[in-house]
């Protein structure tokens, strides 16, 4: 009970540093762990929605670009490819489906793209996953001027089945370039937690035949989404289109292609990492600084508490448990920290590309963290233990008679 | 209980150009069970280093410090820690109480440094003994000097000692309360069954007390060398 006692006491008489250091603490361990958990969940998020197609085919440039255009509808479209093209890949005996898809408009900064209903009703757009239409709402039909709106689009714009809106040209929201046709909501998405929830879906015809947009490449579309029948096949296409041909891009495999990604933004992951782990550091030699800086206030209860007999590893322990406790309480704090930030955090990537993070998933991080920064804690609080250990008791508390 | 023999203590002095210079040279003292003995001393005469001797904070030189069968010089400073905390009680001349903890966790604390147990009641029957039965959750800075130093007597006590040590317990009361502290610490002890070793150089309380030893004539250091 003498070294609760001790603990507790000592807290007490140094709440407010006790409660900055803390709060440093809880600083240092959210953002440890926020940074950690939006790394491998945005990562984790982008692989899985990538996982229902094996590969697009876009225009010649970037496959990354056309990745992202066209499953993580993201960046603009490299170019546009035919009819032709399309129907060249779509008979392709090693295709098991082809999905043509034309963007170039948008409403209200939230992107429009063309597409058939098939991508509904027969194609699983990740493994396991089709899309569903919430009650009261079906699929567009045929060439109408109709619009199936996923979840996330329909909720920032308030769109219900009935409504109507006119789009705007280009991919970038401006006002004062609206189109003349009116579309009416016929069905919102069930939320499927991929970016296609930010999607204005309309028949393919629609953004085609657009009054405004040139009636001679009325028939181009930006990009297929492609399933294939065996791997090899996309080797063979990949030869085909990439190697000997010198017009189309045939981005394959896309999962390797988003793994790429990540491989050339993981510079940035390693900065905030390494902004985290400076914060953990900062936050322990906070630990460190503020009981060091109380050690020639606490020099004569130390003292005192020797005189009464208690032995020096026994002070060395109690100062040690401080900062393991301040740690603790620090770290535990951290869950709120981490809790509010990664809410946040989640909002905004949700919003900008439609990837839900997982605010509740559980991580190893979740424990590894907390329980290495108590462990940092400690260890800065050797410092100042060791000053508690070498305090001599005659010395500190009586004049000499 | 107590017999101290051949007792020698020095410390580097700077006024010496670093050479030791001795402090206490103590050839003999004994102290029984339950017996009350004053030193009278002048300030700097090495009182308290005699005591802090016998309480284990200083280590000894060299002599024999004999306390009930137990060699202290002989031990180590854990085992002296010990010692003190199971069998000894000291009042200091400032109370040393730990500002941040009540009065009850003052005294409380007396007794947890030993091997036995936490006796909370016996903290709380000390302190009523000494007047402060109402005050157990108050801090130190909410007390009188009188009262502070009384919850230092519970605190000597705690451990029910064999032997309470006190450094000039009343240089920092006034006169009226220096009595009442003294008569507190004396019918403490008594109860207790504590012998009382008492230092301090304030006439008035050493007339209080019978045996008063001279501590000048007791301790006889040794002159600092010329070179």
């Amino acid at each position: 009970m003498t070294l609760p006692l001790i603990l507790y006491r000592s807290l007490r008489q140094h709440a407010l540093s006790t409660l900055v250091t803390a709060g440093s603490i809880a600083l240092a361990v959210g953002l440890l762990m926020v940074v950690w958990m939006v790394k491998d969940q945005s990562q984790r998020a982008f692989v899985e929605t990538s996982t229902g197609f094996d590969a697009v085919l876009g225009a010649r440039g970037s496959r990354l670009q056309l990745v992202l255009n066209a499953i993580f509808h993201l960046e603009a479209s490299p170019g546009n490819i035919t009819a032709a093209d399309f129907e060249q890949i779509r008979r392709h005996p090693a295709v098991k489906a082809a999905i043509p898809l034309a963007v170039g408009d948008n409403y209200r900064g939230y992107r429009i793209v063309g597409t058939v209903e098939s991508l509904f009703t027969q194609v699983e757009y990740a493994r396991g996953r089709r899309y569903a239409v919430q009650p009261g709402g079906r699929v567009f039909a045929g060439a109408a001027h109709e619009a199936l709106v996923g979840s996330f689009a329909a909720e920032r714009l308030g769109l219900r089945v009935g409504d109507t809106f006119q789009p705007y040209h280009g991919l970038v929201f401006d006002p004062s370039h609206q189109h003349e046709e009116i579309y009416t909501v016929v069905g919102i998405l069930e939320p499927t937690n991929t970016p296609a929830d930010r999607v204005l879906w309309i028949p393919l015809a629609g953004i085609q035949n657009m009054k405004g947009h040139d009636p001679k490449f009325a028939t181009d579309l930006s990009a297929v989404l492609l399933q294939l029948r065996t791997p090899q096949a996309g080797f063979m296409l990949d030869m085909m289109y990439n190697r000997q041909g010198n017009r189309l891009t045939f981005a394959y495999p896309v999962g390797a292609i988003i793994a790429d990604l990540f491989g050339k933004i993981g510079w940035f992951d390693r900065v905030l990492a390494l902004v985290a782990y400076l914060v953990a550091f900062v936050a322990a030699g906070s630990v460190l600084a503020s009981i060091y800086a109380s050690m020639s206030a606490r020099r004569r209860d130390l003292a005192i508490l020797r005189a009464l007999g208690a032995r020096r590893h026994t002070l060395f322990a109690a100062v040690v448990t401080e900062a393991a406790v301040i740690g603790a309480l620090g770290a535990v704090a951290g869950f709120i920290v981490y809790g509010a930030l990664l809410t946040g955090v989640a909002r905004i990537i949700r919003a900008q590309t439609g990837v839900a993070i997982d605010v509740l998933a559980w991580h190893p991080v979740l424990w590894v963290a907390p329980l290495a920064m108590i462990a940092l804690c400690a260890l800065g609080g050797i410092i100042p233990a060791l000053k508690a250990y070498r305090v001599p008791v005659a010395e500190t508390l009586a004049p000499t008679s | 209980m107590l017999t101290i023999t051949d007792l020698r203590k020095s410390f580097p002095s700077p006024e010496a150009g670093g050479r030791p210079v001795e402090i206490v040279s103590v050839a003999h003292f004994a102290l029984g069970a339950g017996e009350q003995v004053a030193l009278r001393g002048e300030s700097g005469s090495g009182k308290t280093t005699f005591l802090n001797l016998i309480a284990g904070l200083l280590a000894a030189d060299s002599g024999r410090i004999e306390f009930d069968g137990t060699n202290l010089v002989a031990l180590g400073e854990a085992a002296r820690d010990r010692l003190r905390a199971e069998r000894m009680g000291y009042i200091f001349q400032t109370f040393n109480l730990l500002q941040g903890f009540t009065v009850l966790e003052n005294v409380v604390l007396g007794m947890s440094f030993g091997g036995g147990r936490v006796d909370r009641a016996h903290a709380r029957s000390l302190l009523e003994r000494v007047g402060l039965g109402s005050r157990l959750q108050h801090f130190p800075r909410q007390l009188s000097t009188g009262q502070q130093q009384r919850v230092a007597v519970a605190r000597a006590l705690a451990n029910r000692p064999r032997l309470v040590l006190a450094d000039e317990p009343t240089g920092n009361l006034d006169r009226r309360r220096g009595q009442e502290a003294l008569a507190l610490i004396r019918e403490a002890c008594a109860e207790a069954g504590a012998a009382l070793l008492l230092v301090s150089h304030d006439p008035e309380v050493l007339g209080q007390f019978s045996p008063v030893r001279d501590f000048t004539e007791l301790n006889r250091p040794a002159a600092p060398s010329a070179t």
